[in-house]
C-alpha cells in the first residue's frame, strides 16, 4: 500500500466534487428541461446566457468539478478492474483531468462568449 | 414411506476440481454441516472440510451454501435447501487447498497489514484500565468487537474479487475497534495503514459484508468510519 495521505485526499476531492456536481447536474437538467419545454430554441437560449456572470461562473464550477471527479473514477475502475497502477496511471488521470478541463473549457466560452 | 433425501453438490479437489453429487438422508435440525459431516462419514471419509466448535463461536466451518457465504454450523438445512437442492462450496476470494478447505493465510495477512494487533499505548500504568461502557469510543469498538474471523464477509466481498490486495472488510473492522480502543496507542500509523490504495477507500459501500456477517456486525460502517477518520487525519497532516 503505497501513500495514504495523497490516496485519501483524491478520495476526499472525489467526494466532494461528487457533492458539486449533484447540485450542478439537477440545475443543469432542470434549466435545460424547463427551457426546452418553453419552446425556446438553441440560439434564444445563448441570447439569454451570453455574458451572464453567474451562468459563467456556474458552468465553470461545473466544469471544474467533472475534471477532479471523472478522472479519479475512471483511475479508480483503472485499477480495479487491470490491476493497473504507478506512475503512468496517474499521468493518464492527469491527462483526462487536462482533457476534460479543455473540452468544457471550450464548452463554456462557447456558450457564455 | 421412502426417506427423504438431499441432493447435496459438493466441490470436490482444488481450484481445478468439479462438483460431486450425494444423497444425503433428511433429518430434523440439520445443519449445513451435520450434511458435510454425513458425506465424510458415511459415503467419502476423502471429503476435507474444517470445523471446531460446531456453535458459531470458532469460525472455521464457513463454506459457500446454494452460492451465499454461510458459518454451516449454524446454517439450517431448512432455511436454505427447503427444496432439496444443496450447493455447498469453498469460501469465494481465497485460495482453495482440497474440496471445501480453502487457506486462510492471505485473509489473516491483511489483518496484520491493517496493523490489527493491539499496540498499547505508553501511560497505562499497572492497574486496570477503565474504559467507560457509555463512551461512544467503547460503544463504536463494541459494535465490531464480537468478528470470529469466519471470512464470510471476505468472500462476500466484491471489491476483494476485483482487487485482491484490498484488505477487505474483516481487517478494516479490526483496525476500527482498535482505534476506538482507548488504550491502543498506534492510532495514526493504522490510520496509515488502512488509508493506501488497497485500504479503506477501495470500498464501494455495497454493504455485501453487513448482509452476509453472521454475527450481524456492520464492517462498512466501521470501513465508512475509516474514511472519515483518515481523511480528518489527512487534512491536519497527520498520516
Amino acid at each position: 500500500m503505497n501513500n495514504p495521505r495523497g490516496e485519501t485526499l483524491l478520495w476526499l476531492a472525489q467526494r466532494a466534487s461528487a457533492a458539486v456536481l449533484a447540485i450542478c447536474v439537477v440545475v443543469h437538467l432542470g434549466t435545460m428541461i424547463h427551457a426546452v419545454r418553453g419552446g425556446l430554441t438553441a440560439a434564444e437560449i445563448l441570447g439569454r446566457v451570453r455574458g451572464q456572470a453567474g451562468w459563467e461562473m456556474f458552468y465553470w464550477v461545473f466544469v471544474v468539478a467533472v475534471a477532479i471527479h471523472a478522472p479519479l473514477g475512471l483511475r479508480t475502475i483503472a485499477r480495479e478492474l487491470s490491476g493497473w497502477r504507478g506512475p503512468t496511471l496517474e499521468a493518464a488521470t492527469a491527462l483526462a483531468a487536462f482533457l476534460l478541463a479543455l473540452f468544457g473549457s471550450r464548452a463554456v466560452t462557447g456558450l457564455v462568449g | 414411506m421412502a426417506e427423504a433425501m438431499l441432493d447435496v453438490r459438493v466441490w470436490r479437489g482444488a481450484g481445478d476440481g468439479a462438483f460431486r453429487t450425494y444423497a444425503v438422508p433428511r433429518r430434523a435440525n440439520q445443519t449445513v454441516l451435520d450434511v458435510v459431516s454425513w458425506i465424510q462419514r458415511h459415503l467419502d471419509p476423502t471429503l476435507s472440510y474444517r470445523f471446531a466448535c460446531r456453535v458459531g463461536m470458532c469460525g472455521s466451518c464457513a463454506m459457500s451454501v446454494n452460492g451465499v457465504p454461510r458459518w454451516t454450523c449454524r446454517t439450517h438445512i431448512a432455511k436454505v435447501a427447503a427444496e432439496g437442492a444443496l450447493t455447498v462450496a469453498p469460501l469465494r476470494n481465497l485460495p482453495v487447498i482440497k474440496d471445501l478447505a480453502v487457506d486462510m493465510a492471505p485473509f489473516f495477512a491483511k489483518w496484520a497489514r491493517a496493523r490489527g494487533q493491539f499496540d498499547p499505548r505508553s501511560g497505562l500504568g499497572s492497574e486496570f484500565a477503565r474504559v467507560p461502557p457509555a463512551s461512544p469510543e467503547r460503544a463504536a469498538a463494541d459494535a465490531g468487537i464480537e468478528c470470529i474471523g469466519c471470512a464470510v464477509c471476505y468472500s462476500a466481498c466484491d471489491v476483494v474479487a476485483w482487487m485482491p490486495e484490498y484488505l477487505g472488510p474483516a481487517a478494516l473492522n479490526r483496525a476500527w475497534t482498535l482505534i476506538n480502543d482507548t488504550r491502543d496507542g498506534g492510532r495514526k500509523p493504522r490510520l496509515a495503514a488502512v488509508a493506501g490504495d488497497a485500504g479503506c477507500h477501495a470500498c464501494h459501500g455495497q454493504e455485501g459484508c453487513r448482509k452476509h456477517c453472521p454475527k450481524s456486525l456492520d464492517p462498512s460502517g466501521a470501513i465508512a468510519g475509516l474514511k472519515r477518520m483518515s481523511a480528518l487525519a489527512a487534512l491536519k497532516g497527520e498520516i
